[in-house]
């Protein structure tokens, strides 16, 4: 059982023991290793990993971007109770991306197409999932803009892409995504392209929209303090399996899995001079050959006989579960000066 | 506490730079038109004492990567002036240069992107001293690449592999072995950890902090990330569009920031706490960086400014010190 079904509503997305590969020149890639996760209503999820940890590949796999040489080998993905999978789910699907689960992209630069006018690529989105006609998706294109914070609306629909900086662009496309008014809106490192301060501008406007429009949004990110402004629960993922999830305070505040103490320990904060960060040697497994058992033990210090066995995403507090033989046991000790120098 | 503030002078500045700006040319507009000058950096004031970091922060188009190739003399100042261990290096030209850039090295901010994909990493690291004629052939210096890789962790089969057999934190080091190579005591660093994942970026973190320490080290550590700044730099610069605008010790700049754009940038930087995070009040000003073609007259920051008076349009103010070592460009803090 997981987290948001305790509560009594049922989740709008499920994804159940996702697993995804990559046939590549090196061989078979587990992209996702066996990922469960699911999101209520009005829920903000943060999902957070270092690159290849399948964070962006568990968003493909439900908006569906999942391309050769990658396939859903198992696991099933829900919305509302009903599978996206198979040949009626695939039906079912193509009415539901786009419209009711909408995506935010990493980078707004390329996203846009660069030779449509804003307004004519914000009319597409409504011309086709909502068969408006073209002067009134022309001016919901205009409200739309207004929505996300773009002064002059009207006259910005006929300017191209280049014409806007970076945080525009990215409003831009937070306006289209919301343009059919979806009840998820997944974004993929929404500001990790950005500059701090239109970061923060990003991170508002997500906020606002989330209780304005009572969105569900899985934010995906490798930033834990974007995370911790912004989500309810947290899930953290490493080579392809989420290995700890719970309410974000809890997590930021008493992180269980090593992996989890160990990526907190590992960023400096701007409000607080640390002596010295925690350093995880090594670097996360080669998925083509995943290692038995966990997966973290040959970076973990507290690795040791029990971890040859993979352990299972177990409830560790009734709102909390992590994949850990040793859950909650304090991992790193503080870190010695100069380890390169004897 | 790790990071001592080093003792300041008597002890001469390693590096000085007085006053200065760096012009670029914009592309010629049409087929007759004149390409336009403008100034990308105005001003810039700074001292770098032996085995201190100095972080410079700034967003995108703030100057902070021109800076530090002006210093490392790969880019023309049209005006000011740069002395680097006493000597003024501003037009210091042909051989003379060479010498010189023995002991300032860079590196670099994309570990993919800065390493030949076709040279092993001993060449790799052998290259420099090549290049300076320390070394005919790269077997001289066999023992002290196997020492260099050694000092930044590498496993010491590396020698003979290619870069793409490497992770990024792997490539990062061969990119400061290469930097370590010629003993320089100064080194520029442009956003060598941002490309990193968290976990591997501390790694980087601590290695470059272990070599300051160990070899007397000083940094030029540009980045965007205000907390690995704070982390790493013993002193911090801010920059805003090409001029300077507040520069203190690290902890006066973090706890008492006195420049409006100061306080806004810190205040947007999210803390990895969701506790502290939600109670942290944003400062939030409206408007974006100038264009530097038509820069604002007066102060930069004064199209965006919540204090901003008549005379912040019409005059920029220079930098005046408001307690010791702290400095600010403001004219109503």
């Amino acid at each position: 059982m997981n987290i948001s079904a305790m509560s009594n509503q049922e989740p709008l997305l499920e994804v159940e023991k996702l697993k995804v590969e990559f046939d590549t020149r090196r061989g078979l890639v587990q992209g996702l290793r066996g990922v469960t996760l699911s999101i209520g209503r009005g829920e903000t999820l943060g999902v957070v990993g270092e690159s290849g940890s399948g964070k962006s590949v568990t968003a493909q796999a439900v908006m569906g971007l999942i391309d050769l040489p990658g396939r859903i080998a198992s696991g099933d993905i829900r919305w509302k109770g009903r599978s996206l999978l198979g040949p009626d789910g695939e039906r079912y699907a193509r009415d539901i991306r786009g419209k009711e689960v909408a995506m935010v992209f990493q980078d707004p630069m390329t996203s846009l197409n660069p030779v449509l006018k804003i307004g004519t690529q914000i009319g597409e989105v409504l011309e086709r999932h909502l068969g408006m006609t073209r002067a009134q998706a022309r001016n919901r294109a205009a409200d739309l803009l207004a929505a996300v914070g773009i002064s002059a609306p009207v006259r910005r629909l006929d300017q191209y892409p280049h014409e806007f900086s970076g945080g525009m662009r990215q409003r831009v496309m937070i306006a289209m995504a919301i343009a059919c008014e979806p009840q998820l809106l997944i974004a993929d490192e929404p500001t990790t392209a950005l500059d701090v301060t239109i970061q923060a501008q990003i991170l508002e406007l997500l906020a606002e929209l989330q209780q304005s429009l009572g969105l569900s949004v899985v934010l995906i990110t490798h930033d834990l303090g974007v995370v911790a402004g912004l989500c309810h629960r947290v899930a953290v993922m490493y080579a392809g399996q989420i290995i700890e999830t719970g309410l974000a305070e809890d997590v930021f505040e008493r992180p269980a899995h090593p992996y989890t103490q160990g990526l907190l320990r590992s960023t400096p904060r701007l409000d607080e001079v640390s002596d010295r960060l925690v350093s995880i040697e090594g670097t996360p497994p080669n998925l083509v050959t995943p290692p038995e058992g966990c997966s973290f033990q040959q970076r973990c210090p507290l690795s040791g006989e029990a971890c040859r066995k993979a352990p299972k995403l177990e409830h560790i507090r009734p709102d909390a579960e992590a994949a850990c033989w040793q859950p909650s046991v304090p991992a790193w000790a503080t870190p010695l000066m100069s380890p390169t120098f004897p | 506490m790790l990071n001592p503030v080093p003792a300041q002078p008597p002890a001469p500045p390693l590096l000085s730079v007085q006053g200065l700006d760096v012009t670029y040319e914009t592309g010629a507009q049409g087929f007759w038109g004149r390409p336009k000058a403008f100034k990308a950096l105005e001003d810039i004031s700074f001292d770098l004492h032996p085995g201190e970091t100095l972080g410079l922060v700034g967003e995108s188009g703030s100057g902070k990567t021109t800076t530090g190739r002006a210093v490392l003399r790969r880019i023309t100042a049209s005006s000011g002036k740069i002395v680097f261990q006493g000597k003024d290096i501003t037009h210091t030209k042909g051989e003379a240069l060479r010498k010189l850039r023995r002991n300032m090295q860079l590196v670099f901010q994309d570990p993919y992107a800065s390493l030949n994909p076709r040279m092993r990493v001993i060449d790799l690291v052998a290259e420099p001293l090549l290049v300076h004629g320390l070394i005919r052939h790269v077997d001289e210096a066999r023992d002290r690449i196997t020492e260099l890789l050694r000092i930044v962790g590498l496993p010491a089969d590396a020698h003979d592999r290619f870069p793409h057999a490497f992770s990024g934190g792997q490539r990062q080091r061969i990119g400061i072995a290469r930097a370590l190579a010629l003993q320089p005591e100064f080194i520029v660093a442009d956003e060598p950890v941002s490309a990193l994942d968290v976990s591997v970026r501390a790694q980087v973190v601590n290695l470059m902090q272990d070599l300051q320490r160990e070899l007397g080290l000083s940094y030029l550590f540009i980045a965007h990330d205000l907390s690995v700044v704070r982390h790493i730099s013993h002193r911090v610069a801010i920059l805003y569009a090409g001029r300077m605008v507040e520069i203190a010790d690290r902890d006066d700049l973090y706890d008492h920031p006195i420049h409006p754009y100061t306080e806004a940038l810190l205040s947007a930087v999210p803390v990895p706490d969701p506790r502290t995070q939600r109670q942290r009040k944003r400062i939030v000003y409206g408007g974006e960086i100038p264009d530097l073609v038509n820069p604002p007259a007066g102060c930069r920051f004064s199209t965006r400014c919540p204090l901003a008076t008549d005379q912040c349009h019409k005059e920029a103010p220079k930098l005046s010190e408001r307690s010791a070592g702290h400095l600010v460009a403001c004219w109503n803090r």
